[in-house]
């Protein structure tokens, strides 16, 4: 049990975000937290050495968020493939550059709602595999693992997230022209 | 190279892979004369940063301690 709690400790803030990413919602990812780690307990003895416990774990927490959409949803079918068509982002548009370090231009609460918005925006099929490949640090190797996808599959969602993502924080962290600057070129 | 190509390949040069020597240089001869290109690595680069040093969800203490209780909780009856 004190063994099985540490693990708990080591990695409760990434189920989390991981199962608060995919439903959107406080009260979800608090279940699917608790039933990723009841379930990852009592299959303890399946697991297989050749597979990471960390990446075995997001797969549980992976699936169950899925079935906490589809209950949201009345039944409707959810996979980790919908809303995937979009081509927005595809080609950058934004070719503005940043200011440097915008995040400073905004407090914490404001640059975290910011963040929030953006990802919010993105198909969950998107915002997954960016969140396990870039910010868990997972490979795209471990990311296909866990998502049953392909690499190819991984590599390209990985591409259109980020540049989405890109896309939608210029709107904040772009460089904004001074108004004495703009007012001198106008004259 | 077009900007289509580097755009293709942008994320082998975020994540540092692997690229053949020649085509290295390609990359570095386009980001030289297309500053637009230019833009978009940097900015690409800096998305990833900035999610990574900053926590959409924190992890609330009550939720964290409600997990360790349920867990607590389960594993005394089947232990």
């Amino acid at each position: 049990m004190g063994a099985y709690d540490e693990l708990v400790r080591k990695y409760e803030r990434q189920i989390f975000r991981i199962a608060q990413h995919i439903t959107q919602n406080r009260e979800d990812a608090e279940d699917v937290m608790q039933d990723a780690f009841l379930k990852a307990y009592e299959k303890l003895d399946q697991f297989q050495g050749n597979s990471k416990f960390y990446t075995w774990l997001v797969r549980i927490a992976v699936n169950e968020s899925l079935m906490r959409l589809r209950k949201r949803r009345t039944g409707k079918m959810v996979s980790i493939d919908e809303d995937l068509e979009t081509e927005e982002g595809s080609v950058p548009r934004d070719l503005a550059d940043w200011a440097p370090d915008p995040e400073q231009n905004f407090n914490q609460a404001e640059l975290a709602e910011i963040l929030r918005k953006t990802i919010q925006g993105l198909p969950h099929g998107f915002r997954v595999v960016f969140v396990l490949r870039d910010v868990d640090g997972l490979s795209t190797e471990e990311t296909a693992e866990t998502l049953g996808l392909s690499v190819p599959a991984v590599k390209s969602r990985l591409l259109r997230a980020r540049l989405q993502l890109r896309e939608r924080l210029s709107r904040y962290f772009k460089k904004k022209t001074a108004p004495a600057l703009a007012e001198k070129q106008r004259s | 190279m077009t900007c289509t190509e580097f755009l293709a390949m942008i994320d082998d040069v975020i994540d540092d892979e692997a690229i053949a020597a020649n085509t290295r240089v390609e990359i570095q001869a386009h980001l030289h004369s297309c500053g637009h290109c230019e833009v978009v690595l940097n900015t690409t680069r800096k998305t990833i940063e900035i999610y990574r040093c900053h926590e959409v969800y924190e992890l609330p203490t009550e939720v964290s301690e409600r997990l360790h209780a349920v867990i607590r909780e389960r594993c005394s009856k089947r232990c």
